[in-house]
C-alpha cells in the first residue's frame, strides 16, 4: 500500500495532473496558492499601467485593441483567482493580502508607462517574457493552473504580436517616433529580463517547485530563451540593443549578456519602485469606491430572496 | 434637396452619430481598472468597446462620403471642441458608478427605440450600422436596467446616489429628442429618424424602470442644449485634450 504522499509523488513523476480533490502536501498547496494568486494579482495590477494610455491611444483602432487587451487581462485575473480558489481560499482574502503588501504581483508593473511607445514595449517585451514563462507552465503539475495557462497563452501571443506591430509603426515613423520606441525599449528591456526572477542559485522557491513540477524550467533557462528570441526582433525594428555586452557564444549556442542590476531588482521587489505605492493605492481606492455598490447588490439580493420566500409561504 | 446636399447632410449626420459614440465610449473607458469589482470592470470595458466600434463605423462612412482621403481618425483626432457635434449627455464626466449607470439607462432606452428606426433608413450603410448596434444595445440595457434596480432598491446610500444622479442628468435628456433642420430633412427623406416621436415611449419605459427601482421620475423643469451646434460643456475640451494628445504633440504622424 502506498502512502498518500507516495501516491502523490508517483503521479508527479508519471506526469499525471494533480486535481483539486486529490491529496497533496500542505506545502505544495501553499506554494501553489502563492504562485497562482501572485499571477492573478499581476494580471489585475497590470491593467493600470496599460489603462494609463486607453484615453490617449492615438487611433480608434489602437484604442479598441488596447481596451480589449486590458479587458483580457482582467479576464485572466478572473480565471486565475478561480484556479486559486480550487485550493480552498477565497478571492476576497487573496485581494486583501495583495492590498496589505503580504502577497506580491509582478514587479514589472511598478514601472511607469511614460509614453505611448511603452504600450508597444509592454506588449512585445513584457507579454513576450510572460509567454516564455507561461508556455513552460502549461505543463505545470496542478491541473486547474495548467488549463488556465493553456487558455491564457493563446491570448497573450495575440497581445505580443499587437505590441510588436505597434513598435514597428513607431520604428518606421518620424524620427521622434523612432526615438520614442528606442527609449521605451531601453527602459523596459532590463525590467523584462528581471521578470524571470533571481538567478537559480538565489531563487527562494525554485528547488521545491521544480521537484513538484509546479515550475518546469529554471529562471535562468527561461531568461536565456527570451534573450535569444529578442535579439532578431530588435534588429528587425532597426533599434539599438540596450545590452552593450551582448555577444553570440557559438560554443553555448546562446547569447551571452550583461549582468542585470540586481540592486534595482530587489529595490522594486521590496516595494520601493516608481509605482509600487501608486499601484496598490489605486487598487484600494477603486475597491473602496466600489464598496457601496457591492453593499447595495447584497442588500438587493437579500430583499429579493425575502420576497420569494414570502410568496412561497403565501402560496 | 439635391443629391449633393443629401450626401453632405448624410455625412454630417454620420459624423454627429460618430461623435456621440466616441465621446461616450471614452467616458466608459475611464472605468477600466476603476470598476467596483473585477467582473464589472470587464463588463464596462466591453460596453466602451461597443461604442468605440460604433464610432469607427459612423466615421468611416462619413469619411467615405467626404471622399477626400480622410479617415475615421481624422474625424476623431483633428477636430476641436467647437467642431464636435455630440449631444451633451455623452460628454458629462463619468461620475460615480450611480451616475454612469443612470446615464447608461437613459441612453440605452433611447437607443432601444432610436436604432430600430435607423435600421429602417433608406441609407443602407446607416441601416447596417444600426442593425449591428441594436444587438449590443439590448445587452447594454439589460445591464443598466438590472443595475438601476439593484442600486435604486439596494441600500439607502445607493438609492440616494441614484436619485441624485438622475436629478443631475435629467435636464440633458431633452436634447436626445431635438432635431435641427438638417436632421428633420434627413428624417423626411427616410434617411434619419424623427426623434421627437420617440419621447413618449422613452419616457414611459424609463418611468416604469425607475418606479420599479423605487426611484422618482424627475420634474421636466430644466433643459440644457447645444451639442448639435458645438456649444459644449467645459468637460469636452478636457476629454479631447486627453484623447488628441499625441496628434497635438506630434502633428501629421501615423500611429
Amino acid at each position: 500500500m502506498m502512502t498518500p504522499e507516495q501516491n502523490f509523488m508517483r503521479k508527479i513523476e508519471a506526469e499525471e495532473k494533480i486535481e483539486p480533490k486529490d491529496w497533496m502536501p500542505e506545502a505544495y498547496r501553499q506554494n501553489l496558492i502563492r504562485q497562482i494568486s501572485q499571477h492573478a494579482h499581476s494580471e489585475v495590477i497590470g491593467m493600470q499601467p496599460e489603462g494609463n494610455w486607453i484615453t490617449r491611444a492615438p487611433s480608434l483602432r489602437r484604442k479598441a485593441v488596447l481596451l480589449s487587451k486590458v479587458q483580457d487581462e482582467g479576464g485572466h485575473g478572473l480565471y486565475l483567482y478561480s484556479a486559486t480558489e480550487t485550493l480552498g481560499v477565497k478571492r476576497a482574502d487573496l485581494i486583501a493580502a495583495m492590498q496589505s503588501g503580504e502577497a506580491k504581483y509582478a514587479s514589472i508593473f511598478n514601472y511607469p508607462t511614460q509614453t505611448w511607445a511603452d504600450i508597444g514595449a509592454i506588449g512585445w517585451l513584457v507579454d513576450g517574457a510572460a509567454i516564455v514563462n507561461q508556455i513552460s507552465l502549461q505543463r505545470t503539475s496542478y491541473g486547474p493552473y495548467s488549463r488556465a495557462m493553456i487558455r491564457i497563452c493563446k491570448e497573450e501571443s495575440f497581445h505580443q504580436r499587437q505590441g510588436y506591430e505597434l513598435m514597428i509603426a513607431l520604428a518606421h515613423g518620424s524620427p521622434a517616433q523612432k526615438a520614442m520606441a528606442q527609449d521605451a525599449l531601453n527602459r523596459f528591456y532590463w525590467p523584462a529580463l528581471m521578470m524571470f526572477g533571481p538567478h537559480d542559485a538565489e531563487s527562494a522557491h525554485s528547488a521545491k517547485s521544480m521537484t513538484w513540477k509546479i515550475k518546469r524550467e529554471t529562471n535562468d533557462d527561461l531568461r536565456q530563451k527570451f534573450i535569444d528570441q529578442t535579439v532578431p526582433q530588435i534588429e528587425f525594428l532597426g533599434l539599438v540593443h540596450p545590452d552593450q555586452d551582448l555577444k553570440w557564444n557559438a560554443e553555448r549556442g546562446h547569447y551571452d549578456s550583461g549582468e542585470i542590476d540586481w540592486k534595482e531588482f530587489y529595490n522594486v521587489i521590496n516595494g520601493n519602485g516608481h509605482c509600487n505605492r501608486q499601484r496598490v493605492e489605486h487598487h484600494i481606492r477603486a475597491h473602496e469606491e466600489g464598496a457601496w455598490v457591492r453593499d447595495a447588490m447584497t442588500a438587493y439580493n437579500a430583499k429579493q430572496r425575502a420576497k420569494t420566500t414570502e410568496q412561497r409561504q403565501a402560496a | 434637396m439635391s443629391d449633393f446636399n443629401l450626401k453632405a447632410a448624410t455625412q454630417e449626420y454620420a459624423t454627429r452619430l460618430g461623435d456621440d459614440a466616441v465621446v461616450l465610449g471614452h467616458r466608459l473607458s475611464e472605468w477600466t481598472s476603476n470598476g467596483p469589482f473585477l467582473e464589472e470592470d470587464i463588463a464596462l470595458s466591453n460596453v466602451a468597446l461597443d461604442y468605440i466600434g460604433r464610432a469607427r463605423m459612423y466615421y468611416t462612412y462619413a469619411a467615405e462620403l467626404a471622399g477626400n482621403g480622410k479617415t475615421e481618425d481624422d474625424f476623431a483626432y483633428t477636430r476641436d471642441m467647437r467642431e464636435y457635434r455630440n449631444l451633451l449627455i455623452h460628454e458629462l464626466p463619468r461620475g460615480d458608478f450611480a451616475y454612469t449607470m443612470v446615464r447608461q439607462l437613459l441612453v440605452d432606452v433611447f437607443n432601444t427605440y432610436y436604432l430600430p428606426e435607423l435600421a429602417k433608413s433608406a441609407d443602407s450603410t446607416l441601416a447596417g450600422i444600426a442593425q449591428k448596434a441594436i444587438k449590443e444595445t439590448r445587452y447594454h440595457l439589460r445591464r443598466s436596467h438590472e443595475w438601476t434596480l439593484r442600486l435604486g432598491d439596494g441600500t439607502e446610500a445607493s438609492h440616494q446616489r441614484m436619485q441624485r444622479a438622475l436629478e443631475s442628468l435629467w435636464g440633458y435628456t431633452h436634447e436626445l429628442f431635438d432635431a435641427d433642420p438638417l436632421e428633420l430633412q434627413l428624417a423626411d427623406a427616410g434617411i434619419g429618424v424623427h426623434n421627437a416621436a420617440l419621447r413618449p415611449t422613452w419616457l414611459a419605459q424609463v418611468s416604469a424602470i425607475l418606479t420599479e427601482a423605487t426611484l422618482t421620475v424627475p420634474k421636466d423643469d430644466w433643459a440644457v442644449r447645444g451639442g448639435r451646434v458645438g456649444y459644449h460643456t467645459e468637460n469636452l475640451g478636457h476629454l479631447l485634450n486627453d484623447m488628441q494628445f499625441l496628434h497635438r504633440a506630434y502633428p501629421g504622424c501615423q500611429w
